[in-house]
């Protein structure tokens, strides 16, 4: 026995303070308070779901976005311009219209569709066959496709408008004004995103804060006894902390999980309709980055959230 | 250990608890703190431990004055301090041991030894074997124990007690003071405030007395 030196209990306090015994009841309040919310399984669910359907809600708008950005971005590379020429020409008239046509400036590619390979291609993909096959001529008329090599609108215009002044030419269409619509709408969706997001953040972060609140009235004897025997207020504060994070975390874990089962079920459709437009399309989800960063915002609303609710209801709490 | 310095508290409303207090209590000294109810003894012991504030006067414990001390300094006092209540103050959804440790958690002891120092004091009061119960299955008796053994387990310099024997019968009374006087023999400084004036008489130690908030023995 009188190998421990005598001290007071003061000084015995500062000394055997650690950064060990720091470390390790951070992870004892971590654990507790996770299994805490594990044994009220039910009242935790229904928190991490009202959580994750405040974030998957934007995330899934978002992604739809990216996804028609991405669509759209593959139109706007190549504009595509296509050229209608006047269906009673004569082949060789066509011929010397395409190859007027080739001379102008800027062209990367082109390619012709004549009137006999368009009708096969509308007789086998229409199901008007027998109506098309009762006409007396072809009514399609011949068709050029031009790819420029500048997509830039203002480009894109003045070739048009150079088309439309060859000889044969009837009708020139091509696909950047709808392109630039989409882009419009698209702006017009981020921004709403962005903002749907924010709210829905500020949802999350007093959903949290509510919950947090429940929880200190539910512990304010605890409370008040931990503060009676010394208790810092951060020592009083962690398990909130802690319970703040596990609610974010799991709130965002939810919402990544609501998010994959909706890309599943809205993957069939939107790759149907893509596909008509394209060939080759495939539906972006969440990469991983994405996920993680996903997960670490969750963690921060839900600390966020639980902080400002112990700042507002913990000085409150004093033993009596 | 204690001192207080005209010492007046007067609480919103205008009643004054405490006027003009003056006491000492040195170290390793015990005193019993009796009064009538309503004279300022629960007064008197929230001020040591900062539940409360004085309106005049100094008090000091362990040589701070505690009016000069921050709110955040609060816990630093606390933990020199062990203090037993009459309603025991007991965590119900922890264990014997948890309870009896949190001072040791609080104050960042190693885990191994909060583990030895939980025994010794569970121990001590003669609650061996009990750690894992909870404080709901043990009698008032039991549970005033664990209280104790919870005062005294980050070995304070002084312990308080806020009627610790009041809803116990005359026998386990006298056990539980008999354990106060254990404390105060290897130096702890003990303060009890107690209506059992015929254990006060038979133990014979100092008795401060309060009578309106006014310091009327000591």
């Amino acid at each position: 026995m009188n190998k421990r030196p005598k001290s007071s209990g003061a000084s015995a306090q500062t000394h055997s303070f650690s950064l060990n015994a720091y470390i390790a009841h951070h992870k004892l309040v971590a654990i507790d308070t996770l299994q805490n919310l594990l044994q009220n399984w039910f009242a935790s669910l229904m928190t991490w779901l009202v959580i994750g359907i405040a974030f998957a809600l934007p995330i899934i708008l978002l992604i739809l976005l990216n996804n028609l950005d991405q669509f759209g971005g593959e139109w706007q590379g190549k504009p595509r311009i296509s050229v209608y020429l006047h269906t009673e020409l004569s082949p060789a008239q066509v011929k010397a219209s395409v190859a007027s046509l080739n001379k102008i400036d800027g062209i990367k590619a082109s390619k012709m569709i004549s009137p006999e390979i368009a009708l096969e291609e509308f007789q086998s993909k229409s199901g008007f066959s027998k109506v098309l096959a009762s006409l007396p001529s072809n009514p399609l008329p011949a068709m050029i496709e031009i790819e420029p090599v500048s997509s830039t609108p203002a480009d894109v215009k003045l070739m048009v408008s150079k088309i439309e002044g060859e000889e044969g030419v009837d009708s020139v269409s091509f696909d950047s004004e709808w392109v630039e619509r989409l882009f419009a709408i698209l702006a017009l969706g981020e921004r709403f995103v962005t903002a749907l997001g924010i709210f829905l953040s500020l949802g999350v972060l007093l959903s949290v804060g509510n919950t947090i609140r429940l929880a200190i009235e539910n512990r304010r004897a605890e409370i008040e006894i931990v503060k009676l025997v010394g208790g810092t207020d951060s020592f009083v504060r962690r398990p909130f902390l802690y319970l703040g994070l596990w609610y974010g975390l799991g709130g965002a874990l939810f919402a990544w999980i609501m998010v994959q089962i909706s890309l599943v079920f809205l993957s069939t459709p939107i790759e149907r309709l893509i596909h008509s437009y394209q060939n080759e399309f495939q539906l972006l989800g969440l990469s991983g980055l994405e996920s993680l960063v996903l997960l670490l915002i969750g963690a921060i609303l839900g600390i966020l959230g639980a902080g400002i609710a112990v700042g507002r209801h913990l000085k409150g709490i004093e033993p009596s | 250990m204690i001192k207080f310095d005209h010492v007046s508290k007067r609480y919103d409303g205008g009643r004054e608890a405490l006027s003009r207090v003056n006491f000492e209590l040195v170290d390793a000294e015990m005193a019993f703190l009796t009064g009538h109810s309503g004279a300022g003894k629960s007064t008197l012991m929230k001020l040591i431990i900062m539940m409360e504030r004085s309106s005049q006067g100094q008090v000091f414990v362990d040589g701070i004055n505690l009016n000069r001390l921050s709110r955040r300094s609060i816990p630093l006092i606390r933990r020199k301090v062990g203090v037993v209540f009459q309603n025991h103050q007991l965590l119900f959804d922890r264990t014997v041991y948890d309870n009896v440790a949190l001072p040791l958690i609080i104050s960042g002891q190693q885990p191994r030894e909060v583990g030895r120092r939980v025994r010794a004091a569970l121990s001590k009061v003669g609650l061996s074997g009990k750690e894992k119960q909870y404080p709901v299955a043990l009698s008032g008796g039991e549970q005033q124990r664990v209280g104790i053994a919870r005062a005294v387990v980050n070995k304070p310099p002084l312990l308080l007690a806020d009627e610790p024997t009041g809803n116990l019968d005359p026998e386990l009374s006298r056990e539980i003071m008999n354990l106060f006087e254990q404390f105060n023999q290897v130096g702890v400084t003990v303060l009890i405030a107690t209506h059992n004036l015929d254990l006060v008489k038979e133990l014979g130690h100092r008795q401060v007395i309060l009578s309106k908030g006014h310091l009327v023995a000591s």
